[in-house]
């Protein structure tokens, strides 16, 4: 199979990752090789076959519902990009 | 100093040969005086490791000392340090300290262990030779034109430069094993869910799982025996009493059934990794093992199922980095979508955004079934091709990859050539088993590593042969010319 660079702009914008617009073949490119290798799993019947999330196929540990994390709001923000008052700053969202 | 193992170390601490203070002070040198042609730091901290080796020390003479108090190790640029740059590889995170310590790193930290740095990485543990890193690829000790692997090409490079006696890696798809062949080193990678993942920056949450990088089978021992444990903090740590992995090295391996995978040795692999890897089994049979031939028939769909599964939880969980919280932001961004989409695309690199592509691809809207479940159902495949063979050997045996390391360059302009370096690593982490890497020869004067795969849970009987296989060759004691 092979991706067209429209379909790779559709999937960089799902992922909110800026390409540059001269990389985009590159990339479409690039990808369609990864997907023909992936896609020799289609050749496999797998009908009856459970799907492994897990190797020991384990369920998620349950836990009391207790509070174990102590706030720790100024050691956080003080590795944040943009901070002012204890808030995350971003561009206005709502006018 | 600098070419003896773990254990030797800590029996010359024990003894007074040398101080703590002093051993730190020897690979701090070493490291500065070696490193610019390497490249295996990231990081280097010497006040944090001084001050450490002094408290180590005082525990030495106080007599409060466990086997590891006072050794020198660094640890993989992935796990959380806290205080101390945390990069994983990546202008991402290249200004991210951290607020926190890995849960590895705080059990290596009580055991006594001095931190001499951080130790450099594919980008997000993304790649096979350490050209993806943002801080520059690592050089090969042994001929500085190869590459050392990856991911953990740093931590491989920096034991066999003998900057340091010991590290930590991960493997999500052989970045243990493949540098430690590379570079001529030992490691293993564990039973997935034996070490915890807390604090280890995530890039395939099903795969990831942390280990020990050493010269010998017996100090990995002893350093996974630190780590390993359950840790309430990963949801996917395995709670079961914990194993001595130090005891029990010398075991006998009389009626050892060894199992080799056709798959193994077939077409692709370099001859003189064939021979290599037949002249180690042979020693190993001497020693009271037997041989059988065995089958993998699935073998072949780990790689494609592989480059769906990593890529989709990577995708995952690298949406977290958004410019916002910690990590890179783009500059003068005109709204939110512009914030998200510069941060990323200025702090990711060429390998990390193909990986999240395909793995946005992969896990968006109506392809979920042909790829991400179809890629989980030939991993229960696979699974069970494993499950089957240890019904007949206790060990797989065959090389860790299917080259020596090549040239900076000769695959880094192709994925699909890259991916295949991994071909028999990647199973094994789909499944879930311990893996390890011994080394067991040279080809062209570059190491050759075997590969040891066991049943789960079975890391006390992988070091138990690798440590005996060690014990009557001396591979794992030839150092680079530096």
């Amino acid at each position: 199979m092979s991706l067209t660079s429209d379909e790779v702009n559709r999937i960089a914008f799902l992922a909110r990752l800026a390409i540059d617009p001269d990389k985009i073949d590159a990339y479409a490119k690039d990808l369609s090789g990864i997907m023909n290798f992936i896609d020799e799993m289609s050749a496999i019947d797998t009908e009856n076959v459970l799907p492994m999330a897990h190797p020991l196929d384990q369920a998620q540990r349950l836990r009391p519902d207790e509070v174990t994390e102590p706030n720790q709001r100024e050691a956080f923000q003080k590795i944040a990009p943009n901070v002012e008052a204890g808030l995350y700053l971003v561009p206005k969202v709502i006018e | 100093m600098h070419d003896k193992n773990i254990r030797e170390l800590s029996e010359g601490l024990k003894s007074k040969a040398f101080s703590s203070l002093e051993l730190t002070e020897s690979f701090l040198n070493r490291i500065d005086r070696l490193d610019p042609s390497i490249n295996a730091f990231i990081t280097v901290t010497p006040e944090k490791a001084l001050a450490a080796a002094k408290a180590a020390d005082v525990a030495l003479s106080e007599g409060t000392a466990g086997p590891l108090t006072g050794i020198p190790i660094a640890q993989k640029d992935i796990f959380c340090t806290e205080g101390v740059r945390s990069s994983c590889g990546s202008k991402m995170l290249d200004q991210f300290i951290s607020p926190y310590n890995a849960t590895v790193v705080d059990r290596l930290n009580a055991a006594g262990t001095v931190m001499l740095g951080k130790l450099n990485m594919d980008e997000f543990a993304m790649g096979s030779s350490n050209e993806t890193s943002f801080y520059g690829p690592v050089k090969n000790p042994w001929n500085l034109e190869t590459v050392p692997g990856g991911s953990s090409g740093g931590s491989a490079a920096a034991i066999a430069a003998r900057l340091v006696p010991g590290a930590t890696g991960t493997d999500t798809g052989g970045s243990i094993r493949q540098p430690a062949s590379f570079c001529g080193i030992t490691g293993i990678k564990p039973t997935y869910g034996l070490v915890s993942r807390w604090g280890m920056i995530a890039f395939a949450s099903s795969l990831d799982q942390a280990g020990p990088m050493a010269k010998t089978a017996e100090d990995c021992a002893w350093l996974l025996e630190a780590m390993a444990g359950f840790d309430p903090k990963d949801s996917t740590s395995i709670e079961r009493p914990k194993e001595i992995y130090s005891q029990g090295l010398d075991n006998s391996l009389q009626g050892l059934r060894i199992g080799l995978p056709k798959e193994f040795f077939g077409e692709g692999l370099d001859p003189d990794i064939h021979q290599a890897i037949q002249t180690a089994i042979g020693e190993i049979e001497k020693l009271g093992a037997t041989v059988k031939a065995i089958s993998l028939p699935h073998m072949h769909l780990s790689g494609p199922a592989y480059y769906v599964v990593a890529p989709a939880e990577c995708s995952s969980n690298l949406a977290r980095l958004d410019g916002v919280r910690y990590g890179y932001r783009a500059e003068n961004p005109k709204d939110l979508k512009d914030l998200y989409m510069r941060s990323r695309g200025e702090g990711f690199g060429a390998e990390v955004k193909r990986r999240i592509l395909i793995g946005t691809y992969a896990l968006s809207a109506g392809y979920y079934d042909a790829y991400y479940l179809k890629a989980q159902k030939i991993r229960r495949l696979i699974s069970d091709d494993f499950k089957k063979a240890f019904e007949e050997v206790d060990v797989i045996m065959g090389p860790t990859s299917p080259s020596v390391a090549f040239q900076f360059g000769e695959k880094s302009q192709d994925p699909i050539a890259m991916y295949l370096s991994d071909i028999y690593t990647i199973a094994v982490n789909l499944a879930g088993l311990p893996g390890m890497s011994v080394p067991v020869g040279f080809s062209k004067g570059l190491p050759i590593g075997m590969q040891l795969i066991g049943n789960y849970f079975s890391e006390h009987r992988l070091l138990n042969v690798a440590h005996r296989y060690q014990g009557v060759t001396d591979w794992h004691q030839q150092s680079p010319t530096l």
